[in-house]
């Protein structure tokens, strides 16, 4: 008798503790508020960054609330916001993937933000991004996210390293042949054969389809078309970009195999690589770390320069109240004004996604103390939106599997591009 | 009516437990067998039933059977030497060795250690560069090869880092078991003229099978559920060659979003889980107790 009392009483503590935990959800009902997922792809105490600018948010406009959740890396983002979409509960707003455009409009879970740009302000801003930060934010010619954390790759150098090998430490290689050629002098073997190094690194482990995507773009080749629903993988010019990315392996300038992402940088701050292809938002990291003096440039040109954008956009979602919309809105708005943005840009290296941005004292200032900041800007004329496809993931993933095989050897390069585009095609014929 | 009450007594008890349990875990199992005869939906096209189609499509996806055979060879890796070496840490830790608790933390430690933790740290021995395993066969003059980027040697490195975690969490069963043989058996054994390997094989392995059989079910459920660590080293590649069943279940679940077919997938998780489940429990649990 005593047991079932017991539990009784545990049941109605439980039962009490609910309603608790209802009354307190209740209260702070006064506020709009705004929930805010992002993810951190770069190095930095960036969580501290983004809650400064959420309370400068809340003191300029008093009546709204910003929570902002860290929510892992990119695609754990995407993960969980539309698990939360799905359950019912889904943020105000989240920055994601642009490649992940049409996985999102698809899911019909985002609000178009041209929509809700309705004054000659609103609009003004929407327009002066980088042109090239949106064409992979356009659906049917509508602008459906606002660019925010966006970035390129570029060439990062060590310049004693080049000094060492004869080369000028102030020039970095401007074509394919020149980076084979330089790669192969800064590569340094000991006695017994064992590299001590290697003279350039394009990781291949995580993000590899995105640079990748550098080689093709400079080889004049699109990887797919605007409507997001047809690749090229196979096209020859294609394979010959893989071929040459395999190549530099094979002339034992670049490890064998495939080589992580996330170790890349710290490879080139150890000096056991010369020459790096990373994102500019590692900027900031190889700044504050590097031992040596180093250069950033343009990745090298085949039939011209070229480089794909990458990074994330902010995205409004559907079934907002007209109030939170405005709110949210006004966030996305006050996050990306040229002021914050060269903050942003400054303590990430993401690169700030308007021209504005780049006029303001303290991006100025910046460039004239780090020139290396702007080469990524100067690419952005270069550059094409990277793979953004339906049903992105899977398409991506299977340009990842392929350009692996390749690079470990099991299958030749066009063999390996046969595939992916195949595998593409598949997924890709629902939504021709 | 005393039985009948103590009978309801009984069922109320085990109510809460029975509740959560139907909640988290029968009724999600029976919605996903529901889903995977349903196709994902889409923005225009609601889903549907399909039958067998997301069955059907594992059957001839590729990257299911690499998937498949990859995690048959970890398991086939993990379990038994995970087990074996527990038993043998176990072993030596029971013994009246100097520096006891010290040896005993130190091969406990990659237990409490968060798996995302653990493969960061490996992901730096692994460094064909400066990686701890490369520094140490530089000593004799040779470079660690590219162990995670290589598809001969990626597996291997994720089993490697499996067996280190998992073998001091089921070494402390066996301790804990070593410790509950009546000493006198041993004496008794010794006494008869029994060596050490004799009282080994004859006296505490068979006495030990129970504690066996529950680190092996463990071990098998593991074999099929830890896939922390292959986020971190290589995200399933190269070509996966590291994926596994259930990270391909997320990839298809929480990346590509085609729920029809993640069921699907997630319905032959649980069907070889469950076949192993029975055969642990119905035909090894009748033979590992000591008569």
């Amino acid at each position: 008798m005593t047991c079932l009392t017991a539990s009784r009483r545990l049941f109605v503590g439980a039962l009490g503790a609910f309603c608790a935990l209802g009354l307190s959800t209740g209260v702070a009902r006064a506020d709009v508020e705004i929930r805010f997922f992002y993810p951190i792809a770069v190095n930095g105490p960036l969580t501290k960054i983004i809650d400064g600018y959420a309370q400068e948010f809340e003191a300029s406009h008093p009546g709204i609330k910003v929570k902002p959740i860290y929510t892992g890396d990119y695609v754990q983002t995407v993960a969980k916001a539309l698990t939360a979409v799905k359950g019912g509960d889904a943020p105000e707003c989240a920055i994601m993937l642009a490649a992940d455009l049409y996985t999102l409009t698809d899911e019909d879970v985002v609000v178009p933000i041209e929509d809700l740009a309705t004054t000659p302000e609103d609009k003004a801003w929407l327009n002066g991004f980088y042109p090239a930060y949106l064409e992979n934010a356009r659906v049917n010619g509508k602008i459906v996210a606002a660019p925010f954390q966006r970035s390129t790759p570029v060439l990062y150098w060590n310049k004693a390293a080049f000094k060492a090998a004869g080369l000028d430490p102030d020039k970095a290689p401007a074509n394919w042949a020149e980076m084979m050629d330089f790669a192969k002098k800064l590569t340094k073997k000991d006695a017994s054969g064992n590299v001590s190094q290697w003279g350039i690194q394009i990781p291949t482990n995580g993000n590899g389809a995105w640079l990748w995507t550098g080689l093709t773009t400079a080889n004049d080749v699109k990887l797919i078309n605007a409507e997001g629903n047809k690749t090229f993988f196979n096209d020859p010019k294609a394979v010959e970009a893989l071929d040459y990315l395999v190549g530099l392996s094979t002339a034992g300038v670049q490890p064998k195999g495939l080589t992580d992402w996330g170790a890349t940088p710290k490879d080139f701050l150890e000096g056991k690589i010369a020459m790096m292809w990373h994102t500019t938002g590692s900027l900031t990291n190889v700044r504050s770390n590097a031992k040596f003096p180093f250069g950033v440039g343009f990745l090298p040109a085949k039939a011209h320069w070229g480089a794909p954008t990458g990074g994330g956009n902010f995205y409004i979602f559907k079934g907002l109240s007209p109030e939170k919309q405005k709110a949210t809105f006004e966030f996305v708005k006050f996050m990306t004004t040229p002021e914050r943005a060269a903050d942003w840009s400054i303590k990430t290296g993401y690169v700030a996604p308007s021209p504005a941005a780049w006029e303001t004292k303290a991006m100025k200032d910046y460039v004239a103390e780090v020139p290396q900041a702007a080469v990524a800007r100067d690419q952005l004329q270069y550059a094409v939106s990277e793979v953004t496809a339906h049903d992105n993931q899977r398409v991506t993933k299977a340009l990842n599997d392929a350009i692996g095989a390749a690079m470990t050897g099991s299958k030749t390069p066009k063999a390996a591009l046969d595939d992916a585009q195949k595998e593409a095609d598949r997924i890709l014929k629902d939504y021709r | 009516m005393h039985g009948r009450f103590t009978t309801l007594h009984a069922w109320l008890l085990a109510l809460p437990a029975m509740v959560l349990l139907v909640l988290f875990t029968h009724y999600p199992i029976v919605v996903t067998l529901f889903d995977s005869f349903m196709s994902t939906p889409k923005k225009h096209r609601p889903s549907h039933f399909v039958g067998l189609d997301n069955y059907a499509a594992m059957a001839g996806d590729p990257v299911f059977w690499k998937a498949l055979t990859n995690n048959l060879i970890y398991a086939g890796a993990t379990i038994p030497i995970s087990i074996a070496l527990a038993l043998l840490m176990a072993l030596i830790v029971n013994g009246r060795i100097p520096g006891r608790p010290l040896m005993r933390m130190a091969f406990f430690t990659p237990t409490v250690l968060p798996m995302v933790a653990v493969a960061n740290i490996w992901l730096f021995f692994f460094n064909p560069n400066y990686g701890a395993i490369d520094q140490l066969l530089q000593l004799v003059g040779l470079t660690a090869p590219n162990f995670l980027g290589q598809q001969q040697t990626a597996l291997w490195c994720v089993i490697v880092v499996a067996i280190w975690k998992e073998a001091g969490f089921f070494m402390i069963f066996y301790l804990a078991a070593l410790q509950t043989i009546p000493p006198d058996l041993v004496e008794a054994a010794a006494i008869e003229g029994a060596g050490r390997w004799q009282i080994l094989r004859r006296v505490v392995l068979p006495l030990l099978m129970p504690t066996t059989l529950f680190v092996l079910i463990n071990a098998v459920i593991n074999a099929f559920r830890t896939v922390d660590h292959i986020f971190v080293l290589t995200g399933g590649g190269p070509d996966n060659a590291t994926n596994v069943l259930l990270y391909q279940i997320y990839l298809v679940g929480f990346s590509f979003w085609d729920q029809g077919y993640a069921a699907a997938l997630t319905m032959v998780l649980l069907a070889g889980l469950g076949a192993a489940a029975l055969l642990q429990f119905f035909f090894l649990d009748r033979r590992v107790h000591y008569r």
